[in-house]
């Protein structure tokens, strides 16, 4: 009975439901594939943060109102 | 004209918009299936439990492996947007983090914590819960979703009306004064109404071309006729209450956004009792002369409903496009600025900041400092006017924000008479037969889907040039980076979300094949 509890419950039906998915298998495959591209190729590779790249460790502010101020001054086109 | 102009390559722009365009394209193609499609199943299993009918639980697990495929697919194609925004849109992720980030966040918990607790529940716990708890968790992850898109629309909705925020020129960012006013802001709730209730009709919209399906194959009767009763009543419902919260969204967008306005009306010049354009010749790939025209050749219009769209009044006065560049007089007595006049002040803005900083790194006290933090304050409203070089700039492309409304308002109409239309048949004649009406349903599936993506390109396109309304215009938040990078990622998304789309058709055209597996 003492297998009854709330955490021991939670665990099976998530175990359970896992076990017994036909159609969740194919569900479930293309989430990870997803998710795999998305964080592991994309963000890794393809995005990474522009300012942190670009500014020193904490002078990202100062990075932001030169790009800012910049782009706003005549002088500069 | 305008490309000269920049301080930036003006292709950098093109493909990071375009980008993000892509992207939230697609993305809104699985959002509104699963919004809508939560609606339709917790009706089903709300029926299964009053009932204990056994075909009102086949129906309702039916409906949920279909919206299950659709919430597999969408899953995470969100958090791309977020990347771009870090890498694409750098200035505008730094300038507005602190405000933008929080409504994100927080859709990110309720989204991870709700919907993966009680989607588990919905698709497992069959027969490991009480039918009571189920049918709460399947209402719950419908909730869960709409929640989500709460904070994704409160985040939307900030961008086009930014409130409860204040500059922070030390930090060059905006910072949040009022988590109420940002969460709670009027412009958030209408776009959330209006956006969540035209989900609705998506799905029961597709929830009737499914079962209209059923009907012309001659199978799945009993599913499809109850299936189909449903959908017509939650689409004429959705229909009729997007209407009514399109027309508040206008009312809101006229008082926040006049140029969109005007834009989706092609309304060059404004004043009283203003008439709302059905149709106009308006040429879909050109600007039109809005300064010289007095309005777009063969207009055929129905008199007033523009005033009472905008205003509530019949007798409401409306600004044109050439009004909002020129300045104008509302009817309550303030005044509008010029275009000019705002654009000075953002330059002063944008200037005195530049000497701010200067000063502050310099090592001026406060006392010297507060005058121009006087100044800046002052300014703030129009700072994203200090980009502006010429005031055309300030104009988004009419053609797509006219046609793109009429294409949203023309299907919402014509969906507010399919939905009576089929109740009609259900109620008064015989629904199984009618074979015109069952194609018609599975037509309506694409156009429901153009209207609702029209939508967004009414919402979108209309704010141009702002990223952040007045604040930042484009050209100022997009990154220094090389246009080739963007527009490599650009195909790589237009493969990966094009093949996710084909899977999901595939899966979802399968599973519809097969048809509900029956209990007993």
């Amino acid at each position: 009975m003492k297998q009854e509890g709330f955490f021991f419950r939670t665990f099976h039906l998530y175990y359970d439901g896992f076990r017994s998915m036909t159609l969740g298998k194919t569900l479930w495959l293309i989430i990870l594939i997803k998710v795999f591209i998305i964080f592991a190729v994309l963000k890794l590779f393809f995005f990474p943060n522009h300012i942190h790249q670009n500014a020193p460790p904490g002078e990202e502010d100062d990075f932001v109102a030169k790009e800012l101020i910049d782009r706003a001054t005549p002088s500069h086109y | 004209m305008q490309d000269t102009l920049l301080t930036i390559d003006p292709s950098i722009i093109d493909w990071s918009r375009a980008q993000f365009a892509l992207t939230a394209i697609y993305h809104w193609l699985f959002v509104p299936l699963t919004l809508g499609l939560a609606v339709i199943m917790g009706i089903m299993e709300t029926c299964y439990y009053r009932t204990q009918n056994p075909f009102w639980k086949d129906a309702a697990k039916f409906w949920q492996k279909l919206f299950g495929i659709n919430f597999a697919m969408g899953i995470a194609t969100g958090i791309i947007l977020e990347f771009e925004f870090g890498t694409n849109w750098s200035n505008y992720s730094w300038f507005v983090g602190d405000i933008f980030g929080a409504p994100l966040a927080i859709e990110g918990i309720v989204a991870f914590f709700m919907e993966s607790t009680f989607v588990a529940v919905m698709f497992f716990g069959w027969q490991k819960v009480s039918a009571g708890f189920h049918l709460a968790s399947t209402w719950l992850t419908g909730l869960g979703a709409t929640l989500s898109a709460w904070w994704i629309l409160v985040a939307n909705a900030w961008m086009q009306n930014p409130v409860g925020c204040e500059f922070n020129p030390d930090t060059m960012r905006n910072e949040m004064v009022s988590f109420s006013d940002v969460a709670l802001s009027p412009f958030a709730i209408d776009k959330f109404c209006h956006t969540v209730i035209s989900a609705w009709i998506i799905g029961a919209v597709f929830t009737v071309a499914v079962s209209s399906w059923y009907l012309l194959k001659r199978r799945e009767t009993q599913l499809a006729l109850q299936s189909i009763k449903i959908g017509s009543i939650v689409g004429l419902i959705a229909s009729i209450g997007a209407a009514l919260s399109g027309h508040q969204s206008a009312f809101r967008i006229a008082q926040v956004q006049p140029m969109k306005l005007a834009a989706m009306e092609a309304l060059y010049n404004g004043g009283t009792d203003q008439s709302l354009t059905g149709i106009a010749l308006v040429n879909p790939f050109v600007q039109p002369d809005y300064q010289n025209d007095a309005e777009p050749p063969m207009r055929i219009a129905a008199p007033f409903a523009l005033s009472i769209l905008a205003t509530n009044d019949p007798h409401g006065y409306v600004p044109g496009i050439n009004d909002i560049l020129n300045g104008y007089t509302r009817p309550d007595g303030t005044v509008e600025l010029s275009a000019d006049e705002k654009i000075q002040r953002g330059k002063l803005a944008i200037q005195t900041l530049a000497e701010y900083r200067q000063a502050k790194k310099a090592g001026a006290d406060e006392a010297t400092l507060q005058p121009q933090l006087d100044i800046l304050k002052a300014n703030m409203p129009y700072f994203g006017y200090g980009y502006i070089r010429d005031k055309s700039e300030l104009v988004p492309y009419i053609p797509v924000n006219f046609y793109a409304f009429r294409i949203m308002v023309g299907v919402g109409s014509l969906l507010i008479l399919f939905f009576a239309v089929v109740l009609f048949f259900i109620y008064k004649k015989d629904i199984t037969t009618p074979r015109w009406l069952h194609l018609s349903a599975i037509i309506m599936v694409p156009l429901s889907y153009i209207a609702s993506e029209s939508g967004w390109l009414v919402a979108e396109f209309g704010r141009q040039p702002w990223t952040i309304q007045d604040m930042l215009p484009t050209w100022a938040a997009v990154s220094n980076i090389h246009s080739s990078s963007i527009m490599f990622t650009f195909f790589i998304f237009l493969i990966l979300f094009t093949t996710m789309l084909a899977v999901e058709i595939n899966i979802l055209l399968k599973q519809i094949k097969k048809g509900p597996e029956y209990s007993s």
